[in-house]
């Protein structure tokens, strides 16, 4: 490495650990809305909203399928991304753990649609085999993490890419769907248990500078995976990626 | 992408999960779920959960043997994966 990029990467460092020591006093909060603890009402409306992004995400996925079977190892791959990370609880700097989401990369690289089946899929496994998330919340946590987070990713890099590198683009892409996850959970929780004193608004505050804190760092290292994870697929495998669209590969 | 910037990259994101280790030395790291249900009776103080998990793993034990799992099917696709498209390309 140049002297240079050491320099660099010792001060990105220094700012990162800053950065952790700032927010270390802020309390924890968990993902996915457990099962149960959402009312009734707002259960049903969060499937309500979820179902149509269902319906056309397994039409989108089934259509990539057919017309390019070649494709299908990468979606595999792509939805064990997102099942690792989705397992790994990592300590982050609030004294708690949370789990990154790995949605930024199948939305870079299929679509939106694709990865709501796909982040649904990892919901499902962990609400029925780790009581993490739940049943009853599913419509809520897959409206947050498999449609919001997939959502933003793919606008991001489509409103970027071209206008920087590409590697920034997916970081922040990636980075950006982890922390909307969060953000989405809270104004759920804020939807469904307004402060008595300062209403919807007053909630969400509370909640959600609660999730973001313990996100920022857990956000980062999606966005540097996600970026690792991309680079690899060029070095291996680009003309698949140039024929799903992906206009970054050479 | 250079491979000291990807050895780099990948020192960062270790980083990022160890230095919290160090930053709070009382903490479990636990998931906590006890402390969402906190904030959700402060506010809502009757509220009653109406649905139970309808199954919940018996302990610690076997839920970190069902997260390793998870972990490591997702690794064991993605490394074959790649295997299959390095073994693919031509030398």
């Amino acid at each position: 490495m140049k002297r240079k990029n050491l320099f660099n990467a010792l001060w990105l460092l220094l700012a990162l650990v800053l950065l952790n020591i700032g927010v270390a006093y802020a309390k924890p909060e968990q993902m996915h809305i457990m099962e149960g603890f959402l009312p009734v009402g707002w259960a049903i409306f969060w499937f309500a909203v979820s179902i149509p992004f269902w319906v056309i995400g397994f039409n989108r996925i089934r259509r990539t399928m057919t017309e390019k079977p070649e494709s299908r190892l990468l979606l595999g791959m792509t939805g064990a991304f997102a099942f690792v990370l989705s397992a790994l609880k990592i300590p982050s700097v609030t004294g708690s753990s949370s789990h990154p989401t790995g949605t930024g990369l199948g939305a870079i690289l299929f679509g939106p649609f694709e990865m709501v089946i796909l982040g649904t899929i990892v919901l499902l496994f962990q609400a029925i085999l780790l009581a993490h998330g739940g049943l009853t919340t599913l419509g809520a946590n897959s409206f947050s993490m498999a449609i919001a987070g997939p959502f933003v990713a793919y606008g991001v890099w489509k409103l970027l890419k071209g206008r920087t590198s590409d590697n920034v683009a997916i970081f922040i892409a990636a980075a950006l769907a982890n922390l909307i996850t969060y953000v989405v959970t809270s104004l759920q929780l804020a939807l469904a248990y307004p402060d008595a004193v300062s209403g919807v608004m007053g909630s969400f505050v509370k909640f959600g500078t609660i999730f973001a804190v313990t996100q920022i760092p857990l956000a980062i290292s999606e966005g540097i995976l996600t970026v690792l994870v991309v680079n690899a697929l060029k070095n291996l495998n680009a003309p698949e990626l140039k024929s799903l669209g992906f206009a970054g590969a050479k | 992408m250079k491979k000291q910037t990807v050895f780099f990259l990948v020192f960062v994101v270790i980083a990022l999960a160890i230095v919290p280790l160090f930053m709070n030395p009382g903490s479990e790291f636990g998931g906590a779920d006890g402390e969402a249900e906190g904030i959700i009776s402060e506010v809502a103080p009757d509220y009653q959960p109406w649905f139970s998990p309808v199954w919940e793993p018996p302990g610690g034990e076997t839920e970190s043997l069902l997260f390793a799992l998870q972990a490591a099917l997702g690794a064991g696709v993605i490394g074959y994966y790649f295997g299959v498209k390095r073994g693919q390309k031509p030398a």
